[in-house]
């Protein structure tokens, strides 16, 4: 026993070095697209929330929606329960809306402002061949209104509605009255309340009854102008029977002051339907010293409402400074599926807290959760979640996985389980594992020639891999990519 | 007068009984965590420490400090049915907390080593023991302030270096109160010195018609190569409120054994925390709960991993029946220095009936990067299929049922080190199922 050194890591040391090489490289997208844009003056009270509202020319009903919610915001306070620090946020100095210049509304790419364009074409995302070869609608959000929507004809032929969350409520309002913060109630929380009085724009997809949606919708989200606050509130919808999977994308640009994000997501699945919602984040995590970087604290929360339905969560976070969200599954309906696999990549001084909610209300309702963590530098990544099976959820199945991966000896994982059950017919297992990468596995795949850096890539690609195979194919491919660059070569 | 108010206002009281006695180290610790207990209030629901333990009937209750009220007696006959018997102990003795002399037994201890009373010690010897009572376990919540405020009595082991004890020590706690509701406030010491070893078991029983509150504090030193087993079991009357806080400090190559193992009590709250801060030191935390009617049980486990090369070990099962609640939170830290740490934690969780609830966090904090650490929840109820599989061999239902929640209770029960300990373990939860079984019919 006397052998073993003070300090195991320093026999890597120049593994190490490449590793610190590769986690230390720079922001590959932080770009300032130069639109001339129109923000709201800082600060927030409830003239700022009127005119937010007027800007997008609601309705009265929706303008009173958004001034109940922001006197209720005022009445809460900041939760200080999760496991990150960060400096207070100064509500009143913060921009609350932004806007591009008003453009005429557009029919198609020709139209985009080239400028734009530009910009996911260095996201490495262009449109036209997004709409040619994978056949991908893309609601391109350029910070908070939505500037080009296409196949948005193919869409209508089947009766799927995809469009802004402000046209909605012009054109859909009885639809985003039933709908609209039925999952997530603005006395939900405090950034929920946040959110229902200034939401910015967001999108709105309801796929009717029977309609498998023919492709897979998405959106990219982008925060651009400098210290506007982006409130997004997404609102998905599938009716008996319907399918539709929903791809979120999100990058930013660098920046040195804090950007706070906090969107909502809701879903809404009736009987036999299914939604699956898959995101890849990417924001700016801020440099090195942890200075500036995307505060991204988010609502989601989908409802089985119906038998048999279904939704599944997929997430890989490797950007912002703070990330905190817990995409949840409220299961009311018997049979109902809900699933979580997660990727959260943090590292130097980022830090991330998410994890689930699963709430089985329903007979028969099953949920799975695979969480795979992964920190370096200095960060510190939690995850945290409920598994909660009610009175009367007979037979209730839960399976949570939560690994965790550590890259470097000055990081933290962390995990928080709550699980509460009420039923004796439940079932529920929850397994946690932390490890490292090996010295034996980095051994094994240098002795066939792999470099070191390769070869963290290829066990880090593999420990993520139950979470990878649930993303669509482009997603994937993109997750994959992120992956390297955030972590490249870092070993334990 | 609100439950606070009587504890302070009771404190008087009791400071004129101390007679000399005020002027030692002991009562200063005590004057101070009054004053802290006058500045803390009894947690709450939306303490997160307390999020799934409602102890409102507690504070609801004013229960008279033990030392203000006369002291009960019995024959060492209405004791011994008590007793773990079929093999050679030291027995002591606390009747509410305070030490009874005529019915222990204590012999044949070697040279230096100390085993008795805190108040005696306090009074004839507190050089042996000034330097470590109150070092370890800080003042954080109002149970454990009001502890050390009534600390009176309690139970010391002082084990000096390189001493091995053969005989392990049998410690009964029996709460008793027939015309008030009584507090208790054991406070223990246990300290073994380098190369030393002890064995203790810790054996809570109650009689009382009454509701009582046993609100106890142990301290333990561990220092380096030695090892401790501690077997604390607790068989206490369904009025009987239970609130224990065990803090650890273990040096290296130390081996710490601790046994949780429940039957009773209308509310019961362990908090077990152990650093470990030293090399190479083993934890072990073996906890079985076995409730109904309408008890609740909630453990509390804290493994800090300070050092490298250490390893942690928790296993807790609890079966469920009725209307019982279990609640468990088990937390390892493992600190930036500790690499090379091997922690492992389980919580499985039977439910019997419809209506027993289990809320579970195994909570991992993890800081260092070679380490090997994994926890485990699994909350379910008795598997059909094995059950079949016993009933088609010929066995009924109720035995098949019997057969497996034994089975599921022996992981733990089976590491027990003394026999007939196990043994009589074993009977216990034997008559509780037996008990469960008849109810269910």
């Amino acid at each position: 026993m006397n052998e073993i050194k003070e300090n195991p890591a320093e026999e890597l040391s120049e593994d190490m070095k490449v590793l610190d090489d590769v986690t230390s490289s720079e922001y590959k997208w932080g770009f300032v697209t130069d639109i001339e844009s129109e923000t709201a003056a800082k600060g927030l009270n409830e003239d700022v929330v009127r005119m937010i509202s007027k800007k997008k020319k609601e309705p009265e009903w929706m303008t009173e929606w958004r001034l109940k919610a922001f006197r209720y915001w005022l009445k809460m306070e900041e939760p200080k329960w999760p496991n990150v620090e960060y400096p207070k946020i100064d509500f009143q100095n913060i921009s609350y809306y932004s806007a591009p210049k008003q453009k005429p509304q557009l029919n198609s790419l020709d139209e985009v402002d080239p400028e734009l364009l530009k910009t996911f074409e260095k996201l490495g995302i262009p449109l036209e061949e997004q709409k040619i070869l994978s056949g991908v609608a893309v609601d391109a959000v350029f910070d908070s209104v939505s500037v080009a929507t296409t196949f948005r004809e193919t869409l209508k032929e089947k009766g799927v509605i995809f469009c802004s969350v402000s046209e909605a409520v012009k054109d859909y309002p009885e639809l985003i009255k039933k709908y609209l913060g039925s999952v997530v109630p603005y006395t939900d929380n405090f950034y929920a309340a946040l959110n229902a009085a200034v939401f910015s724009d967001g999108s709105f997809v309801f796929i009717p009854k029977g309609v498998r949606c023919p492709m897979e919708l998405s959106t990219y989200f982008r925060i651009n102008s400098q210290e506007t606050g982006q409130f997004e509130r997404t609102l998905i919808v599938a009716e008996e029977g319907a399918y539709v999977s929903y791809l979120e994308g999100c990058t930013a640009p660098i920046r040195d002051t804090n950007q706070l994000h906090a969107a909502v997501v809701e879903l809404v699945v009736l009987d036999n339907a299914e939604i699956k919602y898959s995101t890849v984040q990417n924001w700016y995590p801020g440099d090195k010293e942890g200075k500036g970087g995307i505060y991204n604290f988010v609502t989601k929360r989908g409802a089985c409402r119906g038998k048999n339905s279904k939704i599944s969560w997929t997430q890989v976070e490797t950007g912002s400074a703070i990330t905190w969200k817990y995409p949840s599954c409220i299961l009311q309906g018997e049979n109902s599926v809900g699933e979580f696999y997660s990727v959260a990549v943090t590292n130097n001084m980022q830090q991330a807290d998410t994890g689930t909610k699963m709430i089985h209300i329903g007979k028969n309702t099953r949920s799975t959760i695979v969480s795979k963590g992964i920190s370096a530098g200095k960060s510190n990544n939690s995850y945290r979640g409920l598994v909660r099976i009610g009175k009367n959820a007979e037979g209730a199945r839960n399976y949570t996985q939560c690994d965790s991966m550590l890259m470097s000896d000055r990081c933290g994982a962390h995990t928080f389980p709550y699980i509460e059950v009420e039923n004796n017919t439940a079932k529920v297992e929850h397994e946690a594992t932390t490890s490292k990468v090996g010295e034996d596995q980095i051994f094994y795949l240098n002795q066939r020639g792999i470099t070191s850096e390769d070869a963290v890539n290829m066990i880090v690609n593999g420990f993520c891999k139950e979470v990878f195979n649930n993303l669509p194919m482009e997603f994937a491919v993109e997750a994959q990519k992120l992956l390297a660059i955030s972590l490249e070569g870092s070993v334990g | 007068m609100n439950s606070k108010e009587f504890y302070i206002e009771s404190f008087k009281t009791y400071e004129s009984k101390l007679n000399g006695d005020s002027k030692s180290f002991l009562h200063q610790l005590r004057k101070d965590a009054l004053k802290q207990f006058r500045e803390t209030n009894f947690p709450t629901l939306r303490n997160e420490e307390w999020k799934y333990t409602d102890i409102s009937s507690i504070v609801k209750l004013n229960f008279t400090p033990a030392i203000n009220s006369t002291p009960e007696r019995f024959t060492k006959e209405q004791i011994n049915k008590f007793l773990f018997k079929d093999f050679d102990c030291h027995l002591l003795v606390f009747v509410n907390g305070i030490y009874s002399e005529e019915l222990s037994l204590i012999n044949n201890l070697q040279n230096g080593v100390v085993v008795g009373s805190l108040k005696k010690l306090a009074k004839e010897n507190p050089s042996v023991i000034d330097s470590y009572i109150g070092k370890l376990s800080k003042i954080d919540n109002a149970f454990n302030a009001l502890n050390t405020a009534y600390a009176v009595d309690g139970l010391v082991i002082v084990v000096p270096d390189g001493k091995i004890l053969e005989k392990p020590i049998q410690v009964l706690y029996l709460n008793s109160s027939s015309d008030e509701t009584m507090l208790a406030s054991p406070r223990n010491l246990i300290v073994v010195g380098k190369n030393s070893q002890a064995s203790v078991i810790a054996n809570y029983r109650g009689i009382s018609e009454k509701a009582y509150l046993n609100n106890s504090v142990t301290e333990i030193f561990i220092d380096e190569d030695a090892i401790i087993n501690l077997y604390k079991i607790q068989n206490e009357s369904d009025e009987a409120y239970h609130i224990e806080k065990v803090q650890a400090t273990q040096k290296k190559n130390s081996v710490l054994n601790h046994y949780n193992i429940t039957f009773g009590g209308a509310i019961v709250r362990n908090d077990i925390n152990s650093v470990l801060d030293g090399e190479n030191i083993e934890t072990h935390y073996y906890g079985l709960y076995m409730i109904n009617g309408k008890q609740h049980v909630d453990n509390h486990t804290f493994v800090d991993h300070a050092k490298p090369n250490c390893m942690s070990n928790e296993l807790y099962k609890g079966i469920l029946d009725d209307n019982a609640r279990g609640v468990f939170n088990g937390k390892i830290i493992v600190r930036q220095d500790a690499q090379k740490t091997n922690a492992y934690q389980q919580n499985k969780t039977i439910l019997l009936s419809k209506t027993a609830t289990i809320d579970t966090k195994p909570q991992l904090e993890i800081f260092a990067d070679d380490v090997k650490c994994s926890h485990g929840a699994t909350v379910g109820h008795l598997d059909d299929v094995s059950e079949f599989y016993i009933r088609s061999r010929g066995v009924p239902q109720e035995l098949a049922k019997s057969m497996l929640i034994r089975a599921f209770a022996n992981d733990v029960i089976e590491t027990i080190k003394i026999e007939p300990l196990k043994e009589q373990i074993n009977h216990m939860i034997f008559e509780h199922l037996h008990k469960v079984e008849v109810g269910n019919e």
